[in-house]
């Protein structure tokens, strides 16, 4: 039996080099850095001051009158994820309820949403003014918070942070009521989203769907708890620009941001027929699982890294020298950065050497939940102009990376990309996509 | 031709019990898990009763106790949910060396799993110290005095929503595809119902599929309070989750893990285990209304139930035996009520529904997979179990919830399970039993 083809009609993101998806792509080839230090509260007693940040908005510019009443339910994960769910959708021109314009080119229950999202933190300042209600000689008060304190919270309070509530806002707005699923697999969630989405519609399920995933990372307790798995960079502080180096010997750690990415995707044979722009296609997939008893650090080996890759690789029935180019997860962890390295080499074996690497978190941060779907844009616009950017704050590898980092911007073709993902915890993803044209 | 997936293992940590068929055989009497909270002081709170997992003992099932001992709430209940199913199925756990004829990269894992608790003492701790009552601000830098000091990586980390597969994975060696889920209420049926269109499509052989989840802590609590969804019946705690009745106020809150075991029927026929059950279809819709109702002519939910027909390939009528999403509150109860009769028009009336959450209370995240397990026992028994406390009829709702007692049937073929979430999330999935 064969399978539909699936293809990649549109994308759209919101980040900290911009509020498009055009924006991260131009900074990228750029160089720009979208990490400063963190203006969202005071960070100045964190060890990493550093941060990338998405710059102001109103979420009321982006979302229908219909749905404005239903922003004071959105957390900032939400409201990144619903900005760059509408620039993919008008990118894809798929004309939906959003447009309020009566006519629409999509059937409801034949479009998916699967999307990535991470575990949202609750506005502190929000939870305090309430808590402060229920204070007792200095300590928390649960009789009186249990009495009278909770409800100085709003009633819809819980619905603002359940991770589900990205993909139903889009959904609502966009009126998608077909599959709709969350991934929760941390920073390789969108990975796994936009496979899942390409399986949903390969089973006949969904003939499109909106894949992708949103994190606001930029939170004291999110910051913090990275901080304290001593995954951020601690020695950078002054210099955040030349802080988040992936594969790089000076690396130090990551720089978490906020971001959302959502990817229009296809059944090719629809995508045809409206005689949609097609960019890329979703060519092979693949999934593993670290075995690392340190859950947060990825295992030595590589091996699920290696696992994942050589999948996806057989499912897009190529070989490694096939692949022009990689946009592997790159966080700048040293530990992480040699293993996905290995990972890497191991599944292409000597075909690495000729393949051109593009880690974009030195630029755009990792921003957890929403990566995989930056690293999928930005593998999918080098593709369409074939463009492949250099990567920033690489001088010299980490120990044992054999990876070609791709150092000078240059012009070339790129017949197939490879992402590679995964996440504290040791889920992996890789995702192989082909150049529609040719 | 796709393959055929069918259930090998089942295990369960629930209010009612720690082995399904303690669990089951308390469904079969009218049992119930609920109980005065005693996880954290609810002594105030509207709702000051739930089901919890009690006398609950993890190193019963896990041997490297040590390895897990991080693990929230919810991972600890679904190691032992795994480790009963793994052993039903044969498939080995905690060894370098598995020698049950599964390929570790075509094992995988798929759980709908929730967060687990924050570390309450020193999460109010630092948000005490930071909180200028003049300013009603928090000063960050406060914060950060007792939070870095304060909170311990570990419990930071087991708190993602992917740690217990994390931990799973460690305990089977899988290399496969794992992923995580996270629909509310829906999320393990729909990570049972991915699960099981993962090893259709060839990418899987066997997948150790269910759902974790514990939210009873003070947060999770205050949350489902402010949004008046669980029950306040304080003085007749015992039987305040009375799904379809007239006097439902909301559902009592549970916890726990569970899992199945689903595996390709040419692995299990290969690896010479028993075959419980085989799932048959799924459908998995969204509302796309609002995020605060579901939708009042229940579309999504008909939706769902109309896609996991189709994609079982049966007729409506094939239908013998619906296990309700049923939460005992009033908005759920009658939305499905009014979409199982939309989709089953007359035939309603003779299709028995029930909902076990009047017994086992309702376990969020874990919820759709422990429900799925009832199911398969039903099939085995030939015996549906009871909507309990279904003491006043809602004139409404007027289909047959196999009422206070559990009803034995004869040739018990074809059965749905429905889960809902908040946010129109609707996943249903169709069970058989199995036939060669």
């Amino acid at each position: 039996m064969n399978m539909p083809q699936v293809v990649i009609t549109g994308f759209g993101s919101v980040n900290p080099l911009g509020l498009t998806a055009e924006k991260m792509w131009d900074g990228i080839c750029n160089g720009k850095c979208g990490i400063k230090t963190v203006s969202a509260f005071d960070a100045s007693k964190f060890k990493c001051q550093l941060a990338g940040e998405v710059a102001e908005f109103s979420i009321r510019d982006y979302v229908p009158k219909s749905h404005r009443k239903a922003t004071k339910l959105m957390s900032r994960d939400i409201e990144l994820s619903v900005i760059a769910a509408r620039e993919a959708v008008q990118l894809a021109g798929l004309v939906t309820k959003d447009a309020e314009s009566g006519e629409t080119n999509i059937e409801p229950l034949m479009t998916a949403i699967n999307f990535g999202a991470g575990l949202i933190s609750a506005d502190l300042d929000e939870l305090a003014a309430a808590v402060g209600t229920s204070i007792t000689d200095g300590k928390f008060d649960m009789h009186k918070w249990g009495a009278e304190g909770m409800n100085a919270l709003t009633p819809l309070w819980l619905l603002k942070y359940l991770p589900n509530m990205l993909a139903c806002h889009i959904g609502i707005i966009h009126d998608m009521q077909g599959p709709s699923n969350t991934i929760t697999c941390g920073e390789v969630s969108s990975h796994i989203a936009i496979i899942e989405a390409s399986q949903v519609i390969q089973r006949g399920q969904a003939q499109l769907a909106l894949a992708g995933g949103g994190e606001a990372k930029v939170t004291p307790v999110v910051l913090m708890r990275q901080i304290l798995l001593d995954r951020a960079m601690f020695s950078s502080n002054d210099n955040p620009q030349g802080a988040c180096r992936p594969f790089d010997s000076k690396a130090g750690g990551s720089v978490f941001g906020e971001a959302a990415g959502v990817i229009v995707l296809e059944d090719a044979d629809r995508a045809k027929n409206r005689h949609a722009k097609i960019f890329a296609v979703v060519a092979g997939t693949g999934q593993s699982n670290s075995l690392n008893p340190v859950l947060h650090q990825l295992e030595p080996s590589g091996q699920a890294i290696k696992i994942a890759i050589e999948k996806a690789i057989k499912e897009a029935k190529i070989s490694p020298a096939d692949i022009d180019l990689i946009v592997p997860h790159g966080t700048g962890i040293p530990c992480d950065d040699a293993a996905e390295a290995k990972g890497i080499q191991d599944a292409l074996g000597e075909a690495v050497k000729n393949i051109a690497v593009l880690p974009i978190k030195s630029m755009v941060s990792n921003a957890g939940a929403a990566s995989g779907s930056l690293d999928v844009i930005a593998a999918v616009c080098a593709m369409r102009d074939s463009v492949i950017p250099a990567a920033k704050n690489f001088d010299s590898p980490i120990a044992g990376c054999k990876l070609k980092i791709n150092t000078k911007k240059i012009e070339k073709k790129i017949r197939y990309a490879l992402c590679t993902g995964y996440t504290f915890g040791g889920q992996t993803a890789a995702v192989v996509l082909k150049n529609y044209n040719g | 031709m796709s393959q055929r997936v069918v259930i090998t293992g089942l295990g369960i940590v629930s209010p009612m019990g720690d082995a399904v068929e303690t669990v089951w055989q308390g469904m079969m009497t009218g049992k119930n898990g609920f109980n005065k909270t005693t996880i954290f002081d609810a002594t105030t709170f509207p709702s000051k009763f739930c089901a919890e997992v009690k006398n609950y003992d993890f190193g019963k099932f896990v041997k490297n106790t040590e390895l897990h001992k991080h693990g929230n709430r919810g991972t600890k209940f679904v190691l032992g949910a795994t480790v009963q199913a793994c052993k039903q199925a044969k498939i080995d756990v905690e060894t370098d060396n598995p020698k049950d004829g599964i390929d570790r990269t075509r094992l995988g894992i798929y759980l709908g799993a929730g967060e687990g608790s924050i570390d309450t003492e020193n999460f109010f701790e630092a948000l005490i110290a930071g909180y200028d009552s003049e300013t009603s601000k928090m000063d960050f830098a406060k914060w950060t005095e007792v939070a870095s000091v304060k909170f311990s990586p570990q419990h930071e980390l087991e708190q993602e929503p992917n740690m217990p597969i994390s931990h799973i994975a460690l305990l089977a060696g899988v290399r496969g595809p794992t992923r995580s889920c996270l629909t509310a209420c829906a999320a393990s049926t729909q990570a049972v119902g991915e699960a099981y269109k993962i090893i259709q499509r060839g990418d899987a052989d066997v997948i150790i599929a269910g759902g974790a989840h514990s939210m009873i802590h003070p947060l999770g609590i205050t949350g489902f309070n402010r949004l008046t969804a669980l029950s306040t019946n304080n003085d007749n705690w015992q039987t305040a989750s009375r799904p379809f009745s007239a006097t439902r106020d909301g559902f009592v809150i549970g916890e726990g893990g569970a899992i199945v075991i689903l595996e390709t029927l040419e692995s299990a026929k290969k690896r010479g285990v028993e075959i419980l059950g085989e799932i048959i279809g799924f459908g998995s819709t969204n509302d796309a209304f609002r995020v605060t109702d579901m939708h009042e002519e229940a579309r999504g939910a008909v939706n769902a139930i109309q896609a996991a027909i189709k994609d079982a390939k049966i007729t409506k009528e094939q239908v013998q035996y619906i296990n309700a999403h049923g939460t005992s509150t009033s908005e759920n109860d009658s939305i499905e009520t009014r979409a199982i009769k939309t989709v089953f028009g007359d035939y309603a009336k003779k299709l028995p529904v029930s909902s076990v959450k009047g017994m086992l209370g309702h376990l969020i995240g874990a919820a759709g997979c422990a429900e799925l397990i009832t199911c398969v026992m039903a099939l085995r028994d030939n015996t549906l179990p009871p909507t309990m406390n279904y003491s006043e009829p809602d004139p409404e709702l007027d289909l047959d919830y196999v009422p206070n007692k559990p009803r034995k049937v004869e040739n018990l073929e074809i059965v749905l399970n429905e889960s809902f979430g908040f946010g129109g999330q609707n996943n249903v999935l169709v069970v058989r039993k199995f036939k060669d």
